[in-house]
């Protein structure tokens, strides 16, 4: 369970965000909802420890982890950011490998048990066939399905994303978000940034919407996310309409002509 | 893998092969049987039918130069190495951070002062390590990404140490010490004595086993700064361990060894080409080319010309040109 109380993030004496609140149990879905440059990966970056938050704590099972070394938290968070490439020529299953960093100390290597949990992820999100292959030199959806493959790899509670479909073609998006639900089922909870609305209507077990230095928490977005807040949030006009697909009941956000 | 296994049989046998023939080269000849017999008799009780000046040459002379190319060598291209990988840029080679700098002006002082040859190389390693030590203690007080403080400070101490080279070659005495300075700031083995080697050979362990020891977190250094923190590696601490690692083997093999360029930048990249740039593989087979390129680098130095030829010529020389041909041929072993 992560919980985030009073927080208080910017960058150097910039503040960007005040007094967010917000929990997440395993099995949520919290999507993050906001315009550009509002404080999506502000927060993110702060939960994650990148950036020092101003006031606030972040809790993992009721301990403040702001003593945590990077071990300890990667061994609680993994994260996917935005964009990400590598210098030098690793292969996929090296880059997947290092997933397992956490589990190491300074001196040891992977042991064959950590390739075969590598190997296992690989296998989940079906990319088994691009193990030898270049990591920096495939697309950038696939790059992101490799990314993913290591979050996996580092088997922790909570997996946070910064925009995890941006890359992905419109099938790659819809594998990717069908994962975040079996990743729920067992027990993970996910925190992401996202720019598609839809996707707290159909995934999200919270949203938090963040504009104008501040984060409100909604409960049940599918139910409870209506077309004003939405329309304040992103200053257009939108109109949420609703599906009945049998058994199958979403909605989808358009915008207004 | 197979292929990775015979890359490192055929770089082994090579090493070997260099190693047994550098006893050969010089001004001296020694054939092939009395050099092995010379060799083992170390070991083995073996009835003595060579000189003692063979025996003073192959122990007293040539051993120890080429146990320094090899240490030197190996320990320029490992430190290379790293540091492309923390910085993530295939550029950078050892003396990014001063070291280079700061124990030329050691040396330099040095014979300013007409200190003798050990008082030169404790000067040249101390001021080596001092030039890294005030890079990385100015750098922690930028409050900027910490990898570009490190860059950025290293070139201004690096130049300032220049300067003071240069101030010390202008006063220094044109007939006998410029000379010298100048010499050694070409780099060369020449003159190398057991006592040498000797002295350098701990730091420069100490330098390397930690190295080796994290080689595979190494590939995690590599990565993105906020990506490796997150895959919970603690880059502030482990670049600690990394420079100051570095940092020993550069400056004892510079005290011996003068300045020599190049070979942490060529040799890193040309190992990447041949296994790839996993660290667990290429720590070693980095090391292996370094000491085996060296130490041919230098049995040409001696080999070739009546008069020495400086190292840092050498590997300049046969370096850049050979630095363009693997951009040709193999294209690069990095991306961006």
């Amino acid at each position: 369970m992560i919980k985030v109380k009073g927080l208080t993030c910017g960058y150097g004496d910039k503040t960007i965000l005040k007094d967010v609140s917000f929990t997440g149990n395993s099995g949520d879905i919290i999507c993050i909802l906001g315009p550009n440059g509002s404080g999506k990966s502000t927060l993110i970056k702060t939960i994650l420890g990148l950036l020092k938050p101003f006031e606030g704590q972040v809790l993992i099972d009721n301990e403040d982890i702001k003593n945590w070394n990077w071990r300890k938290r990667a061994n609680k968070i993994s994260y996917i950011p935005q964009s990400f490439s590598s210098t030098f020529q690793y292969k996929v299953k090296d880059i997947v490998l290092m997933g397992r960093n956490s589990y190491l100390r300074l001196i040891s290597s992977p042991s064959k048990k950590d390739e075969q949990i590598a190997e296992e992820a690989m296998e989940k999100l079906k990319i088994l066939h691009l193990k030898d292959k270049i990591y920096s030199q495939l697309s950038g959806g696939e790059r992101q399905l490799v990314k993913i493959a290591q979050a996996l790899a580092q088997q922790s509670e909570i997996i946070i994303m910064d925009e995890p479909t941006n890359n992905l073609d419109f099938s790659n998006q819809i594998v990717m978000l069908g994962y975040l639900k079996e990743w729920i089922r067992e027990g993970v909870t996910v925190i992401m940034a996202t720019h598609c609305p839809e996707h707290a209507f159909l995934y999200g077990t919270k949203a938090l919407l963040v504009k104008d230095e501040k984060v409100v928490e909604i409960d049940n977005p599918k139910e409870n996310l209506k077309e004003k807040k939405l329309r304040e949030l992103y200053n257009v006009d939108l109109k949420i309409i609703e599906i009945d697909l049998k058994d199958k009941a979403s909605k989808i956000c358009i915008p207004v002509f | 893998m197979k292929n990775i296994v015979n890359i490192r049989r055929f770089l082994w046998g090579l090493l070997i092969f260099v190693f047994l023939l550098s006893f050969a080269i010089g001004r001296y000849p020694i054939d092939m049987e009395t050099l092995i017999k010379v060799l083992l008799s170390k070991v083995f009780t073996i009835d003595k039918t060579w000189s003692d000046t063979v025996e003073t040459i192959v122990f007293r002379v040539r051993l120890p130069r080429i146990l320094a190319a090899m240490l030197v060598g190996g320990s320029l291209s490992l430190s290379g190495a790293v540091y492309q990988g923390m910085f993530k840029n295939p550029l950078v080679s050892p003396d990014i951070l001063g070291v280079s700098a700061g124990a030329a002006f050691g040396a330099a002082l040095a014979i300013f002062l007409s200190f003798n040859t050990v008082g030169i190389q404790i000067s040249a390693f101390l001021f080596g390590i001092l030039g890294v030590a005030l890079v990385y203690l100015i750098s922690i007080k930028v409050k900027e990404d910490p990898l570009i403080s490190l860059v950025i400070i290293g070139i201004l101490v690096g130049s300032i140490f220049t300067s003071l080279t240069s101030i010390i070659k202008y006063i220094a005495d044109t007939e006998d010490k410029l000379p010298t300075i100048t010499f050694w700031l070409m780099g060369s083995l020449s003159g190398i004595l057991p006592k040498d080697v000797k002295r350098v050979f701990v730091p420069i362990l100490v330098g390397i086993v930690p190295l080796y020891l994290l080689r595979w977190k190494l590939n995690v250094l590599s990565l993105d700064e906020d990506e490796a923190k997150t895959l919970g590696l603690d880059t502030g601490r482990t670049r600690i361990i990394v420079i100051i690692c570095s940092t020993l083997m550069t400056a004892a093999s510079v005290s011996i060894s003068g300045v020599i360029g190049w070979i942490g930048l060529v040799i890193p990249h040309l190992g990447r080409i041949l296994v790839g740039p996993d660290y667990r593989i290429l720590v070693p087979i980095t090391i292996l080319l370094g000491s085996t390129y060296l130490l041919i680098i230098d049995n040409i130095a001696r080999a070739f010309t009546t008069v020495e030829i400086p190292l840092g010529i050498l590997t300049s020389l046969i370096g850049a040109p050979f630095f363009i041909f693997l951009l040709l041929n193999k294209g690069r072993s990095w991306n961006r």
